[in-house]
């Protein structure tokens, strides 16, 4: 907070005012009722409704298909955010590293921020397209037997790899600019120090972007968990059978296409919880790195 | 600093492997969609341009019939238009204001405020999408422009970067200004708004591709396709490429990709060093 600060009664208020609106609104209200609704149970027609405490929690969690969803989710998360940020990383080194045409290579590295999700989807798509998709007909003429439509591997390949294609940038952006905050005279005696680059790499370059490495690592979390929902659902909707539909494309399923109210909304609860995790583990390291 | 040939060599191959990673998908919806779709058909994926460029972009964006609807990806760019730059301006306001009241202000209710502001972090609209949708139904906002860029502003990110900004802001400009007998509204147009104007711009730009590029929502809330933004229509087109037994539109579909990717692409590019400033230092 500020030392000096304007001491004045309605101002404030006046200046908060369109933000909370529009949160009590849009935000408050609705999470209310999402909280509220995880303990209700509709019948089949959606006249009447019975509050059935923690009914819906315990379908969920003992569903089948949803502890499958987390799963999945989890192992997309991970797997999206490591190797997305390892090509990244990879690039970002190599462009720190050259002189001639740096700045052409890191437009071309870092336009594909603007791209919008489902619009990734749609390309990986048609490159995945059995009718005349390049990749699909790549893998399957080198003796894959690959079919994303039937196989549950093959279909987490295919969302797997759009959702790392889309990431790369933002994550270039980052591990680049870190580099170039490296100062330039702990570069130099490093590279006096050791001629290995690799090694160069792992013991002085890393380290450095440890803090980098780590913000990433929640910003993509969370980018694997929510924003992925446009490439999911451009792409393999889910399928086949919901092996591909992360929680909060499962969400979007049994609440609007499944009218399953109740159990849609003890799903987002659930999934508030897990962000609350997620979020306060991000702040704490946040103010943490702001001390040192 | 020291390079061997070898490595000098081997960084340019890397980069140009990756961004061809990068670009291949873009060049290859491109070029196919400048090809007749019978030709695509019976040859698959282009590599190069074909001739019917101005003919497909032509009919997409004049022609409804080519979007399979009411409406041409004309209109739709115009809808999309209006998201990113209703999302953009409503958020850097708001979020201005906000955070200047958490940050000069010493009131009462700062610290309640803060948190209920805060906790929009914890769940994404993807979360409480459901209830958001009933809660704009029953304010008569579905299919409004309005109902559109609302609930898409009520989240905190835009307030935090403005109060990490603020408080990097020297005390003494407050002090001289308060001595100069300047009030609070004053203060902060004459002094924190123009002090603010890069911030303002990298946050419009980020602010503005996120809002052009939002899908989920406008999915849901426009059933009419008056509304429909370009990305929302580029998956109708996809979804009803192979109703009625004709052979597929892939050539329009991807015409219409491309028109979607575009805007936001250049934006990004022609803004780029005050873009990727903006990302880097208010995601700290």
């Amino acid at each position: 907070m500020k030392r000096v600060q304007f001491e004045h009664s309605a101002v404030p208020y006046l200046f908060v005012a369109p933000q909370i609106l529009i949160i009590s609104i849009f935000f408050l209200w609705p999470a209310a009722q999402a909280v509220y609704q995880s303990f209700l149970l509709e019948d089949a027609f959606g006249m009447s409704s019975q509050f059935v405490w923690f009914r819906n929690f315990e379908d969920v969690l003992s569903s089948s298909s949803w502890t499958r969803s987390a799963i999945f989710t989890v192992v997309f998360s991970v797997l999206v955010s490591v190797l997305s940020i390892a090509i990244s990383l990879f690039l970002a080194v190599r462009a720190d590293e050259v002189v001639r045409g740096a700045k052409s290579y890191k437009t071309l590295l870092m336009w594909g921020y603007a791209i919008a999700p489902p619009v990734a989807g749609l390309l990986g798509n048609m490159l995945f397209n059995p009718l005349m998709g390049d990749l699909y007909m790549a893998f399957n003429s080198f003796g894959f037997e690959f079919n994303h439509i039937e196989n549950a591997n093959d279909a987490a390949f295919v969302v797997i790899l759009i959702a790392v294609w889309k990431q790369v940038s933002v994550n270039f952006i980052f591990f680049l600019s870190g580099l170039q905050g490296i100062p330039k005279s702990v570069q130099e005696a490093a590279t006096l120090d050791c001629k290995s680059p690799e090694r160069r790499f792992w013991t002085i370059t890393f380290p450095l972007l440890a803090p980098t490495t780590f913000f990433l690592l929640v910003i993509n979390l969370t980018y694997a968990f929510f924003e992925t929902f446009g490439i999911i659902d451009v792409s393999t909707k889910g399928s086949p059978g919901g092996a591909t539909a992360t929680l909060v494309y499962k969400v979007y399923v049994d609440g609007f296409l499944g009218a399953d109210l109740g159990g849609s909304s003890a799903q987002s609860v659930l999934l508030m919880i897990m962000v609350s995790v997620l979020t306060v583990f991000q702040f704490r390291f946040i103010e943490r790195k702001v001390h040192y | 600093m020291y390079q061997s040939k070898w490595r000098i060599f081997t960084n340019h191959a890397i980069l140009i492997l990756g961004a061809l990673f990068m670009i291949m998908p873009v060049w290859i919806a491109f070029v196919s969609s400048t090809h007749t779709r019978e030709f695509v058909f019976q040859n698959g994926l282009q590599f190069w341009p074909g001739e019917h460029f101005f003919e497909n972009y032509g009919a997409i964006l004049f022609d409804p019939s080519a979007t399979k609807g009411r409406v041409t990806a004309l209109e739709m760019l115009f809808n999309s238009m209006v998201l990113g730059l209703g999302f953009a301006i409503g958020k850097v306001i708001i979020s201005m204001m906000a955070a200047y009241a958490i940050v000069y202000f010493r009131f009462k209710l700062a610290v309640p405020l803060f948190w209920v502001v805060f906790s929009t972090l914890l769940l994404p609209l993807e979360v409480r999408i459901v209830p958001s949708y009933e809660v704009v139904a029953s304010l008569g906002l579905l299919n409004t422009y309005t109902g559109l860029i609302l609930p898409l502003i009520a989240s905190a990110t835009g307030t935090f970067f403005f109060r990490q900004f603020y408080r990097s802001v020297p005390d003494e400009l407050l002090e001289a200004a308060r001595l100069d007998g300047a009030g609070p509204i004053r203060f902060f147009i004459d002094i924190l708004v123009p002090l603010s104007v890069t911030m303002i711009a990298a946050i419009f730009i980020i602010m503005f591709v996120v809002g052009w590029n939002q899908y989920l929502w406008p999915l849901l809330m426009t059933t009419d396709d008056q509304l429909y933004t370009i990305v929302i229509g580029i998956k109708q087109v996809y979804n009803s490429l192979y109703e009625g037994g004709q052979i597929p539109q892939f050539p329009k579909a991807f015409a219409l990709t491309i028109m979607a990717t575009i805007p936001p692409v250049l934006v990004v590019v022609v803004f780029q060093r005050m873009f990727v400033k903006g990302l880097v230092e208010t995601e700290k």
